[in-house]
């Protein structure tokens, strides 16, 4: 009976802890969706916006559900929509911003590789200033470098062209890089190094066999970062290239800024994510790896 | 002949000096021991000789070779670390070979050393797996494959054996020794541990403070350390210090007083030693195993065995032996018993010294007299 009488109470207690626990449930749940919805509607809204017919949106206006469906704007804003005179979509800039990005990436997380393997790895007097220095270059903001590079790529003639893009962007990213996997390599034994020297393997083999290898997931972290990052800059891009040369965020402006008095909201929806795949593609195939890379240190 | 020579050795790190000096000469297939406490400088030491750190001053020699400036690789050396540092993303055949392609070793002559080796170790079935697959006595074990496979003049090991677990250790502790009988190659062994260094070595260099304290084979540094560094620092437990005064015992030979509990303690020294001056001060240094119970038979046995009477103030029983502390004056002394004739904890204790055992140190210069 006491015992009974004990149970119920204890009952009363559990269901009364469950319901808290249940009700701060819903409350964190509530506002984590809503927040979802605030970043996601944007969203949304484009990608609707970019399969409707440009009468149905000036009808119905700028956010509504969609009552037609098509992939017009699409063909449109890839090939044929005129920007400043030239109608040939955004594809022409689409490719550049392809052909800066890559290359761009791929030089600065190599150089950005071996400047960490050297600093982590075959430290000298002076390195750790060194290191600092080039830590600056995180904290610098690019603007201040306009003049300069205005200066620079003029001499070396590379004004309005994809290839001073390379060299800014691959000059800009090496701080960043190198302090990536300078942090990443000072995780690896100094003892396989020097296993390596003894077996006989120089500068190179040891950072090709031995380091290179256990890199992954470092280079992962700083080609993403390096890809959306150079894929998604707009300010050298707009000044130092113009028309057919620049790259798609450039372009982007442009089209916002060409035109005539009808805003053409389904091509420049679609221009729009045509501009955003890649980044999204590249985080949605590399983002688990970027998580785990930037947490993981490289052996245990 | 001698297939390492370290003459005057010196080794500083900014103002800071860690190694002062060392002179240690390696006969062809020796077993060297450097041993000491951490900070000490062995590894450093260890470090030179392979080549990762550079030479501040003297000479290395490898075989008649002068190596001071030669680069690791071209030492005709080979190394076990502590870590391992096995190649992580390598399996263990590329462990083994890395070396040797590094080398440029043509392809046939290395499968037919990865198996040599392999053999000898007993990991064949661990070839194709990676070292994050293996369990630390698997690990050391391909470590030691990777280093025997360079068929080197030298072998230098940087305690090896400290990363595994006490059975472990036992185990490779004697797998080692009977590798290195094998393989006959001279090796050198850096170790904290004084019982590896012990077992394995055929001289160890006891090295404090940057300096090599003794150098000589383990029974003699064992039964006459050089210092009292040396005495405090092999041995487990550790030598009993006292300190006491030379006099001259009833008999008319030379001996030690100090205060024991009750009293004065004047104990015959051994015959043949003349320390010195009656009223000198001495330290008289006595390993805990030639502190026993005593009894008639055993003195009549031995004419070097002196008796102290003493209380007992702890008793620890290890299962082989058990370790129990007497109380001299204000000393606590150490003795080995065997745990049928322990004493017990309160009991006050008739003990035995055998003098014949017992060294002398100066109490100002720490040396052995």
């Amino acid at each position: 009976m006491a015992d009974a009488a004990l149970a119920r109470v204890h009952d009363r207690e559990a269901s009364a802890a469950f319901r808290r626990h249940f009700l701060s449930r819903v409350v964190i749940y509530g506002l984590l969706s809503i927040f979802a919805i605030i970043y996601l509607v944007p969203l949304l809204v484009v990608v609707f916006n970019s399969f409707r017919e440009q009468p149905e949106i000036a009808q119905n206006g700028l956010i509504a559900f969609p009552r037609s469906f098509s992939f017009h704007a699409w063909a449109d804003a890839w090939s044929t929509y005129c920007i400043g005179g030239t109608c040939e979509g955004m594809r022409r800039n689409f490719l550049n911003s392809l052909w800066m990005a890559i290359p761009a990436t791929i030089l600065s997380t190599l150089l950005g590789a071996m400047n960490g393997y050297v600093l982590s790895k075959w430290r000298f007097k002076g390195s750790e200033v060194l290191f600092t220095l080039m830590l600056l270059g995180v904290f610098m903001p690019g603007q201040i470098a306009l003049m300069p590079w205005a200066f620079l790529l003029g001499k070396l003639g590379l004004t309005n062209s994809t290839y001073g893009l390379i060299l800014i962007h691959v000059v800009q990213g090496i701080s960043f890089t190198t302090l990536f996997c300078r942090n990443y390599y000072v995780s690896i034994p100094d003892d396989l190094i020097k296993a390596a020297r003894i077996d006989g393997a120089g500068f190179w083999r040891i950072f090709r066999k031995i380091i290179l290898p256990l890199s992954p997931p470092i280079l992962i972290v700083t080609v993403i970062w390096q890809f959306t990052g150079i894929w998604n800059e707009y300010l050298f891009g707009v000044v130092f290239t113009s028309g057919r040369e620049q790259p798609i965020t450039a372009a982007l402006v442009a089209l916002t800024a060409s035109g005539t008095n009808v805003r053409a909201y389904d091509v420049m929806s679609a221009a729009v994510l045509i501009g955003a795949l890649p980044p999204l593609l590249v985080y949605f195939l590399g983002g688990k790896y970027f998580v785990r890379g930037l947490t993981q240190g490289a052996i245990k | 002949m001698s297939s390492l020579t370290i003459r005057n050795l010196r080794k500083s790190f900014g103002s800071v000096e860690v190694l002062k000096g060392i002179n240690i000469e390696a006969r062809t297939g020796e077993f060297i021991a450097l041993v000491g406490p951490s900070g000490c400088g062995k590894s450093t030491l260890l470090a030179m000789i392979a080549g990762l750190e550079t030479v501040t001053e003297g000479e290395i020699r490898i075989g008649d070779r002068l190596v001071n400036s030669v680069a690791p690789k071209d030492r005709d050396i080979a190394m076990v670390f502590q870590s391992y540092a096995l190649y992580p993303t390598m399996t263990v055949r590329e462990n083994i070979t890395f070396g040797m392609e590094s080398r440029g070793v043509p392809k046939p002559q290395r499968e037919e050393a990865v198996k040599r080796v392999a053999a000898l170790l007993q990991i064949e079935p661990l070839l194709g797996r990676k070292p994050g697959q293996l369990s630390g006595g698997q690990r050391q074990r391909v470590a030691m494959g990777r280093a025997l496979v360079r068929d080197p003049k030298l072998f230098l090991f940087d305690e090896p054996l400290s990363n595994l677990d006490a059975k472990l250790r036992v185990d490779m502790r004697t797998e080692i020794k009977k590798l290195h009988h094998r393989v006959g190659k001279t090796t050198v062994y850096v170790t904290h541990d004084q019982v590896e260094a012990m077992t394995l070595a055929s001289r160890i260099a006891v090295m404090h403070q940057g300096q090599v304290q003794q150098f000589d084979e383990p029974q003699a540094v064992y039964d006459r350390p050089a210092n009292m560094f040396v005495a405090g620092f092999m041995g487990s437990p550790a030598m009993n210090f006292i300190p006491a005064k030379l006099t001259t015992g009833p008999d008319g030979k030379p001996a030690v007083s100090f205060k024991a509990t009750g009293g004065t303690a004047v104990l015959s020294l051994q015959d043949g030693i003349s320390p010195g001056a009656a009223g000198r001060d001495v330290i008289l240094g006595v390993r805990p195993e030639h502190i026993f119970r005593y009894s008639p038979e055993l003195k009549a046995a031995k004419k070097s065995i002196a008796s102290i009477d003493a209380p007992v103030e702890m008793v620890e029983p290890t299962g082989a032996e058990t370790i129990g502390l007497m109380r001299f004056g204000d000393l606590e002394v150490t003795g080995r018993f065997d745990p049928d004739e322990a004493p017990r904890m309160g009991e006050t204790i008739t003990l035995g010294i055998d003098m014949s055992h017992a060294c002398l140190f100066d109490p100002t210069t720490r040396n052995l007299i």
